[in-house]
């Protein structure tokens, strides 16, 4: 099991490295912004904490306000990423100089 | 294998596609703002996914779903009025504060397992995963918060946090978090090492934080940013899921090449960035240094008049139009110079702004046409054939001593070739130095001169001005 989730690491740690070359300078705020949201993916392990935690109100406590947090990031991360990004698609580029 | 549980992969297969798509199609600007909502569908299926694991897998308790929505709406409802109201100028600071909260979560999560270990496990591997977490965790959210409230301006460096003092500091405190490690691994466990590593790392995270400029916060973000995927998949590992250590383990990754991409552009290095402190305090001589001596200063109606008998314009953004919030009225002007037939153009360096790329964001949210906006490379040739060039704000991305002056600090860094234009006009509040301390060249050439003032004030004077010589008027 732990060998595998090692695996899983290596391997999602890889595709991160590849994923982004080159970058216009245009797009290093949102893209930082985009990729803070997907951090938020910790909302899992919120959710797994709370459905985990049975009758525990301070596990269930704790597991409410991690996810709290997690969709804070999430949420927030997604739609601020969403209105820069549709500031420069608003007037949609009449003819591309390059 | 059950079929909630074939479900399950089959939805966590395609949400690790869809994020790895989202974060490669977020580098291009064709292709980002449908990334980024596909990267919020795959946020969305994962979430899905796992709920309809559990729900087939013995179900979930009706204690946790009000838990459970509690925690949605609270964390939801403020996330979506945040991303809402806050002011495009404050995105830096934005995206910290969202970052903080994630490394939170993790945090957070390790903590329950950590007290209560039949939420997840308490061998070896439960135990270092939940260390990792809440190091990193916790470093996230300090770090996170203390970038935010200096780029807020609620928080200043300490004097002895800018002497070497610090480093015995953060090096003390490194010690302590490893020991409570150590402690916590070897003991299985114990709240005792959990606290002291919780404090602990905590701490190193406003230490090491606390010390960087502000000009440098933007790369400390994406670090951080990075740190929070990490800390992520090391939360995957204690509840044992593999969609969370993949998508973590893929931003940490993305995250730290954002950030060696952005600190080439400032032609920084990430370890000066993180333990050179304030790049001021440590580059007093080099060829920087010294007084001005032959400023020549103009009024907004002189600029005014140059600007009207020019042919073509280039506008140079920089970090004190972004402070002013000057870009509104910046796209007044340049409206009435087009109406006039004047060409105009913006040269944006990488790092104009208060964070890479937020330039462009700001003149975007002005309404300035996407095609005005120049990168560096592309306008440096035009910048002989350009009749006036109109600097706000900007200070060290404009040095010629970049280009000149092999002893000077700033040497190599890429700059703009503004003093190959005909006239210059340096709009700037004073002639304090920029960011790095260091003489301008600039300022001193024949053909430079400073119109003082802050940059929205200077930017609707020149507008007044223009629409007196008659400009703008159809």
């Amino acid at each position: 099991m732990f060998v595998e989730f090692l695996w899983v690491l290596l391997l999602g740690s890889l595709l991160g490295l590849e994923l982004i070359g080159k970058v216009p300078p245009t797009l290093h705020t949102p893209l930082m912004s985009g990729a803070n949201a997907i951090s938020g993916i910790t909302v899992l392990a919120a959710l797994t904490l709370i459905i985990k935690a049975g009758d525990n109100t301070v596990l269930l406590a704790l597991g409410a306000v991690s996810l709290g947090f997690a969709l804070f990031n999430v949420i927030g991360g997604f739609l601020v990423t969403d209105r820069m990004l549709a500031m420069f698609s608003r007037k949609p580029a009449r003819k591309e100089n390059r | 294998m059950s079929a909630s549980l074939i479900l399950k992969y089959a939805i966590e297969l395609v949400a690790v596609l869809l994020l790895a798509l989202g974060i490669k199609g977020l580098s291009k600007v064709r292709s980002a703002r449908g990334a980024n909502q596909l990267a919020a569908v795959a946020m969305a299926l994962a979430v899905l996914g796992l709920l309809i694991n559990y729900a087939g897998d013995g179900g979930i308790a009706a204690t946790a779903w009000i838990w459970i929505i509690a925690g949605t709406l609270a964390g939801g409802i403020l996330g979506a009025i945040t991303a809402q109201r806050v002011p495009m100028t404050s995105m830096p600071e934005t995206v910290a504060l969202f970052n903080g909260c994630g490394g939170m979560s993790s945090l957070l999560v390790a903590l329950g397992v950590a007290l209560f270990p039949e939420a997840g496990g308490s061998d070896l591997v439960a135990v270092v995963s939940i260390v990792v977490s809440v190091f990193v965790g916790a470093i996230t959210f300090t770090g996170s918060i203390v970038a935010m409230a200096k780029l807020q301006g609620w928080l200043s460096t300490p004097a002895w946090m800018q002497s070497r003092l610090r480093h015995a500091v953060n090096i003390a405190l490194a010690v302590l978090s490893l020991v409570a490690a150590v402690k916590l691994i070897a003991s299985g466990e114990g709240a005792q090492g959990l606290w002291l590593l919780v404090i602990g790392s905590g701490l190193l995270g406003i230490g090491v934080t606390l010390p960087i400029g502000g000009a440098d916060m933007p790369v400390v973000i994406s670090l951080l940013n990075s740190y929070s995927g990490v800390a992520a998949a090391a939360a995957g590992f204690v509840v044992g899921s593999q969609l969370l250590i993949v998508a973590g383990a893929m931003v940490g990754a993305a995250g730290l090449i954002l950030t060696q991409v952005m600190c080439d552009g400032m032609n920084r290095s990430l370890v000066s960035v993180l333990f050179g402190g304030a790049l001021g305090a440590t580059s007093g001589g080099g060829g920087g240094g010294g007084e001005y001596t032959n400023i020549t200063s103009c009024s907004a109606e002189e600029c005014a008049l140059t600007l009207e008998a020019a042919e073509r314009v280039i506008i140079v953004p920089g970090y004190g139009l972004a402070v002013a919030q000057a870009q509104h009225t910046l796209r007044e002007v340049t409206r009435v110079l087009e109406s006039a037939g004047i060409d105009v153009a913006y040269a944006i360096h990488p790092v104009a702004g208060r964070m890479p790329g937020h330039m462009n964001v700001l003149l975007a949210e002005a309404d300035v046409p996407y095609e005005q906006l120049k990168e560096m490379d592309q306008i440096n040739p035009e910048f002989p054939a350009t009749d006036v060039v109109l600097v706000l704000g900007a200070n060290d991305v404009v040095n010629p001593q970049a280009k000149n002056d092999s002893s000077s600090p700033l040497y190599g860094m890429p700059v703009l070739d503004v003093q190959e234009a005909r006239t210059v006009f340096v709009v700037k509040r004073g002639m304090s130095a920029g960011y790095s301390g260091i003489k301008n060249d600039l300022f001193e050439l024949a053909n430079t001169s400073m119109v003082f003032g802050d940059a929205k004030k200077v930017l609707g004077d020149l507008l007044t001005e223009l629409k007196d010589l008659g400009l703008g008027k159809k």
